[in-house]
């Protein structure tokens, strides 16, 4: 920090995670309006408490131990190597909270607002599951989800194959730029876990086993909901770049703005693809749902999550074709699995997120086929079966699995559903019902001294 | 009494290092952190419990 343009470099890169943080925090706008409009009358405060509490419980142990994980798992460990050192991302560190050192890499001013990035995907990543089991979990139970998909499942795969040195990126060439696979499909692999043993809401499904709809309570919430997530979603994919880096292989210098793996892309490039992707999700999404608002809205996400994991390298024409097949592939799958293993998403979640983020992950194989992972020429390049091999490590050996395993055990301590009656009144009616006496007790005051 | 570990902002300022007060209780803090989370999910958890149970036998018993 003792020459003026390390200095600029510097401080423009903690100002520039600083910007992406506060962007992204609408996703959680986003995600807790949605969901209450999603819910129904009855489950309202529940559903709303439920996602904003996951917001302190991830922070503080993504703190403690998920930071570390980042940096310390690329290597599996036991695949490529041991368990890193990382003694920055410690939570006994000093450089984890304010500090005034000077090192070359700035690391000092720029630990706290990457943190802060990765932080916020761990929220994001916790919230996908929370949209799918409303109105009949546990709220302490998904909170305990919570913290394993936000700060220890998705960590460790964003360890492996969203980090320049992963063993996913080395061995299988694995390619995902904007997290196609690292937050949506793991995400939506961890709520399609959780639900198998949660199970369908109460009155979900005909007794022949035809499926119902439970409509959104709040159509304007959901989509207002949306439009957040979609402006928080285009805050993430700036944080997913570093923005000023010497990508020059050999002589000389080159600077630009870099994906996650240290390869070169631009904010241009992002800006196209984010926006096509977004308007093809949209159009397929109207065209599949007949016109259905909450499946239109959804799948502007989908379409986005479908292209993102090669939205650093796509020509926008290739992203926008992209989220079309991906929308229509999600939307088929929800309904598919709806019907044949009556899994109840009761936000679509694990379809705009798991099977949009899979097949993302899947179609990078095809498109980037050939291309370098990583500016080390030693790495695999983007392949096909790398890229298959990834989406089920996402989806299935992360996401999936764990959710089960995790689900099981609290079903084994009876506190991952809520009592039947309990679901059948609403979460919020007991509450309400004191409230209502306080009011009443209040107007009954009231009414006796204005007659006094 | 100075729980910092410096008194003036003269000099190098690199060779400060941490600003926060009481350097060197991180650990202690963590561990006060960790502790407290995991009192946290424990005390929730059971609130939840028995305002469960008693949200249970008051619908089961025709409550509104």
């Amino acid at each position: 920090m003792d020459d003026q343009l390390t200095a600029l470099v510097i401080i423009f890169t903690e100002f520039y995670y600083w910007l992406t943080v506060v962007i992204m925090f609408l996703i959680h706008v986003g995600f807790c309006m949605y969901e209450v409009g999603a819910s129904r009358r009855k489950n309202h405060v529940h559903t709303l408490m439920k996602n904003t509490m996951l917001i302190p419980l991830v922070t503080i142990t993504f703190f403690f131990f998920g930071w570390w994980i980042y940096f310390a798992f690329p290597n599996g460990p036991g695949i490529t190597g041991g368990i890193e050192a990382a003694p920055w991302a410690e939570p006994w560190s000093p450089i984890m909270g304010a500090h005034m050192g000077a090192g070359a890499d700035g690391w000092e001013r720029i630990n706290g607002v990457f943190w802060a990035a990765f932080l916020l995907f761990s929220w994001t990543a916790a919230s996908i599951v929370s949209g799918s089991v409303i109105e009949r979990i546990q709220s302490g139970a998904f909170w305990i989800l919570a913290v394993a998909i936000g700060s220890v499942f998705w960590i460790i795969d964003a360890a492996w194959g969203w980090h320049s040195a992963g063993w996913m990126v080395q061995l299988l060439g694995y390619h995902d730029a904007y997290a196609s696979g690292v937050i949506h499909g793991i995400a939506g692999g961890f709520a399609l876990g959780v639900l198998i043993v949660l199970g369908p809401r109460i009155g979900k499904f005909a007794p022949d086993g035809t499926p119902r709809d439970i409509h959104p309570r709040n159509p304007w919430l959901v989509t207002i909901g949306l439009f957040l997530i979609y402006t928080g979603f285009w805050g993430f994919y700036v944080a997913c770049n570093i923005p000023i880096w010497d990508i020059q292989a050999g002589d000389g210098e080159f600077f630009s703005a870099t994906n996650i793996y240290l390869g070169p892309t631009t904010l241009s490039a992002i800006t196209f693809n984010f926006l096509m992707s977004l308007s093809g999700g949209l159009l397929a999404g109207y065209w599949v749902s007949k016109g259905n608002a909450f499946w239109t809205y959804s799948s502007g996400l989908a379409g986005i999550i479908a292209a993102s994991a090669g939205n650093d390298l796509y020509h926008p024409i290739q992203a926008m074709f992209i989220a079309i097949i991906g929308v229509i592939f999600m939307y088929k799958m929800h309904y598919y699995m709806e019907r044949r293993f009556k899994i109840d998403d009761a936000v679509g979640a694990v379809a705009v997120h798991g099977y949009a983020g899979f097949f993302g992950v899947v179609v990078a194989g095809f498109m980037l086929w050939g291309y370098p992972s990583s500016p080390d020429t030693s790495f695999a390049t983007i392949n096909p079966i790398g890229q298959f091999i990834g989406a089920i490590i996402m989806f299935g050996v992360l996401g999936l699995i764990p959710g089960f395993i995790i689900a099981k055990i609290l079903n084994v301590f009876g506190i991952l559903r809520i009592p039947p009656s309990v679901e059948i009144a609403g979460l919020d009616t007991y509450v309400q019902a004191q409230i209502d006496a306080d009011e009443q007790a209040i107007m009954d005051a009231e009414a006796a001294a204005r007659s006094g | 009494m100075m729980t910092g570990s410096f008194t003036d902002w003269a000099g190098n300022i690199a060779e400060i290092g941490p600003i926060y007060p009481f350097v060197g209780t991180e650990w202690l803090l963590v561990l006060a952190g960790v502790v407290f989370w995991l009192a946290w999910h424990v005390t929730q958890l059971s609130r939840e419990s028995a305002q469960l149970r008693e949200e249970d036998e008051h619908h089961r018993s025709g409550g509104g």
